[in-house]
């Protein structure tokens, strides 16, 4: 009798639904996050808070017309179409852009999607006069689509993006716009502070309940665009834990799921208390960043081999618990941009001794550098033991590293206000973690003589027509393959002239409870929160 | 009493000014360029331009006097960082970090004054011993290392009691706020429980010595009266400390908000540092700096009212 009863056609159904992948859609178990974020970031469309913005409340919410693809942790993370579906530029005119839209995407509150929403966002960032206009969102992105000119709508479905000049990275500064609904801005009386309480977007998930600094709390839009990104969990809660020992505590007691950045001497207990950690190495360096200014010590490039020569890598590795990886570049070897410097960066102190007597430098005269740091910061993971390891690094091959410890937007501030200027207090260098999400980021804002403040970042006045000119080229290269290979030529170019000292990369730890299924972490600054969930 | 109220209440006018004052100076002498902490990274022209919109392109005694005007007024201006008002912000955390400290100073003040009230009586012995032995070690004991021990104890060993934020419920007085308060009450009142205990016991033990206890017992008074007769005389001195505690409380705990992520001013304080974020900043000092003097003026009027020869004429 048993076995008939398994056999009937609905049971069958039932179990075929329950095995099949969508089955986690019935996952009703909220999925609770703890971020490091000491408030919910903006929910209005460009979320503050930088990167941890927008992972989550970002692209949670909303949309780009170009997304990133985030479903694979083997390979560096590439655009893929978002509320765009392609994206050309103009072969007479390589300054124009054209993106074909999605047809049939809805906003949050039922408003449809189309060529007008992207002028008005766009307004809504870059046109004072519009009434749409917000200074607050324009700051969080302005600075990451730099090269954006002009907007229209060619048809319902088509808007022409310009640039200011030939640029072929354009679509990654594309990637960081996201859309808010007009519609709804109209229906709430045309106020941001109402907007953010009640936003619309596009994304995967909508928000239910925002309670400033103590709760956000998203549920699936099962109206969502794309079935592959559809949030398997019904309810994502957002909490701001800023404090890492009180993040692992909530997670150790319970009380949420998900921490990003478990801090590492809590990482055994966790993983005692049989809790998933992931890793994954992404996007970032942690490097100092030198003066190439007159009379700088580092403008001799036996110094600054020297250097990268006598950091012992694994030894500050050890300190952060294992959680990064060596550095040998601005980006990871496995990175397409890598290419292949002949400068092999590893710690050999008896090379970068030899090196400073080349220079001048000995017992009898040492090499005094000074470097501004700062006791905790953005991607700044433990930097007051790590600094001080490298303090004894240098110190073994003769080099004296005074420490200038400062607050962080004190480092912040002497980074873009460039080296030489007062607030840097005549410190050579600064530690000062760094992106590279895009080639733009990696490489034009920092090593570009045109980036030298007060144009850009490049905090060390390095200025070389060979760099520059390449990339240049890689910016007018409007082939992927081909701007890649520029690129890592670039990189291998910028090793092999040691500009900076490469100390690691960070692998973006994050803890969670063994319930949690279905997170992938990818090499990048960005995780996708939609195929997250908890088991039941 | 009414002409002293008003002197007193006279008095908080220009203490006012001296804080906000300082409170200014302060925030603007702290290094760093609020905007371009807030607006990450951006060019020049366009921070500028923001410099301008929020005013802090005009020579400071200007800004000043801006502020202080907007201050008169009940406006606190917006927050650079989330563009929400400042007025908003400190409600909100003012009303989490008040429930804490008003539980805070019940469990702490009805704990310490009990304890000192026995250790006064008990002078010398073991009882005595242990009440200022736990008293020296509440007050030298940092409440936040306290604080993370009870974490580890009750909720993440335990399972007990939430170790993190202010939880879910709507209201402040259901029971699943009230669970998230406990520990935060706990760290909160250890030093304030131990400072009132050495205060009451040391004000006892004074008062049982003074010879107008000798006489009352000699006129044969009840134990019970002599001891309200001693409470009224230590009331004064003891009161004096609880209401510094208490606007201690008031003005929250940057480090145990932080340990328990409690959604109060000394979060929002601490936060407002790292972001430079300037309105939020001033705002929250000047916010915790009258909470200081209008604990103090409520604690003179009740030091008056309790012994009028506390006389601040």
């Amino acid at each position: 009798m048993v076995s008939h009863r398994w056999k009937h056609p609905l049971v069958l159904a039932l179990c075929m639904a329950l095995a099949a992948p969508g089955a986690a859609l019935a996952q009703s178990k909220p999925l609770r996050v703890g971020m490091t974020l000491s408030d919910i970031p903006t929910t209005s469309g460009q979320p503050n808070g930088g990167f941890e913005g927008y992972r989550m409340t970002g692209y949670t919410l909303y949309d780009a017309l170009i997304n990133w693809k985030l479903d694979d942790a083997k390979v560096s993370p590439t655009l893929m179409p978002g509320l765009a579906t392609e994206w050309k530029v103009d072969e007479k005119d390589q300054t124009k852009w054209v993106f074909k839209l999605r047809k049939g995407v809805k906003f949050h509150d039922g408003s449809e999607f189309n060529a007008d929403a992207v002028v008005w966002n766009f307004d809504k960032l870059f046109t004072k006069e519009a009434p749409q206009f917000d200074a607050n969102q324009r700051a969080q992105v302005a600075g990451r689509i730099l090269s954006i000119k002009g907007w229209r709508k060619v048809d319902d479905y088509t808007v022409e993006l310009t640039t200011k000049t030939p640029d072929s990275t354009f679509p990654y500064q594309v990637s960081y716009v996201l859309y808010s609904s007009p519609a709804q801005w109209e229906k709430l009386g045309r106020d941001w502070k109402r907007f953010a309480a009640q936003p619309s977007g596009t994304g995967p998930f909508k928000l239910e309940k925002l309670v400033p600094r103590e709760r956000a709390e998203l549920v699936r839009n099962p109206a969502y665009w794309d079935p592959k990104r559809m949030a398997k969990s019904e309810r994502l809660v957002l909490l701001p834990i800023p404090e890492a020992t009180t993040r692992a505590s909530a997670l150790l007691s319970g009380q949420v799921d998900f921490i990003e950045a478990p801090p590492p001497d809590f990482v055994p207990r966790l993983k005692s208390s049989k809790m998933q950690i992931t890793a994954n190495v992404y996007p970032h360096f942690w490097p100092y960043f030198m003066s190439f200014r007159e009379g700088s010590p580092w403008r001799d490039i036996r110094v600054r081999k020297a250097v990268n020569l006598a950091i012992d890598r694994a030894g500050v590795i050890k300190i952060i618990g294992g959680y990064a990886e060596p550095a040998k570049g601005i980006v990871d070897p496995g990175h397409i941009w890598f290419g292949k410097p002949s400068f092999d960066i590893k710690y050999d102190p008896n090379a970068a001794k030899k090196l400073l007597a080349e220079a001048g430098y000995g017992p009898g005269k040492p090499l005094a550098l000074k470097v501004m740091v700062a006791p905790s910061g953005s991607g700044q993971m433990l930097p007051k033991p790590m600094n001080e390891f490298i303090q004894q690094n240098l110190k073994a091959v003769g080099i004296n590293l005074e420490l200038i410890t400062v607050d962080w937007e004190t480092v912040r501030n002497c980074r873009r206000a460039g080296a030489g200027s007062p607030v840097c207090q005549g410190a050579h260098g600064i530690n000062n973690s760094s992106g590279t999400v895009d080639p733009f980021s990696a490489f034009s804002r920092v090593y570009h003589t045109g980036s030298i403040p007060p144009n850009g970042f490049n905090f060390m006045h390095y200025s070389d027509p060979k760099a520059d000119e390449l990339m240049d080229r890689a910016g007018r290269t409007f082939d992927d393959a081909k701007r890649d290979a520029l690129l890592a030529e670039l990189h291998a170019y910028l090793v092999d002239q040691a500009v900076d000292v490469w100390v690691v990369h960070d692998v973006g730890p994050r803890a969670m409870s063994s319930k949690v299924k279905g997170f992938v972490q990818v090499k990048h600054w960005f995780q996708d929160l939609a195929p997250v969930y908890v088991e039941n | 009493m009414f002409q002293y109220i008003l002197s007193r209440l006279l008095y908080t006018f220009p203490i006012a000014i001296g804080v906000s004052l300082i409170v200014f100076a302060l925030v603007h002498l702290a290094p760093g360029d609020p905007l371009s902490a807030v607006m990450g990274e951006v060019d020049q022209t366009m921070i500028a331009e923001m410099r301008a919109s929020f005013g802090y392109d005009k020579p400071l005694p200007l800004q000043y006097m801006t502020w202080l005007g907007s201050v008169a007024s009940g406006e606190l201006g917006y927050s650079l960082r989330s563009g929400q008002a400042v007025l908003e912000i400190l409600l909100s955390a003012a009303a989490n970090t008040i429930a804490l400290g008003v539980l805070a100073s019940l469990l702490g003040f009805s704990v310490g004054i009990a304890a000192g009230m026995f250790a006064g009586y008990r002078n010398g012995t073991w009882l005595d011993k242990v009440v200022s032995a736990s008293a020296i070690a509440g007050v030298s004991m940092p409440h936040y290392w306290l604080a993370i021990v009870l974490v580890i104890v009750f909720s993440v060993e335990w399972g007990l009691l939430p170790a993190v934020g202010a939880g879910s419920a709507s209201s402040m007085f259901s029971w699943e706020s009230f669970q998230h308060m406990i520990l935060p009450t706990i760290a909160l009142s250890a030093i304030p429980c131990a400072i009132v205990a050495r205060t009451t016991r040391a004000c006892v033990m004074e008062i049982l010595s003074m010879e107008f206890v000798e006489a009352l017992r000699a006129r044969g008074l009840s134990e019970s009266r002599i001891t309200l007769h001693v409470t009224r005389n230590a009331l004064p001195t003891v009161l004096a400390v609880m209401g510094l505690q208490f606007a201690n409380l008031l003005g929250g705990s940057i480090l145990v908000e932080t340990v328990f992520a409690w959604p109060g001013t000394g979060s929002v304080l601490n936060q407002a540092i790292f972001d430079r974020d300037i309105p939020v900043l001033q705002g929250t000092i000047l916010l915790l700096a009258m909470f200081f003097v209008v604990t103090n003026l409520v604690i003179d009027i009740l030091q008056t009212w309790a012994d009028p020869r506390v006389s601040r004429h």
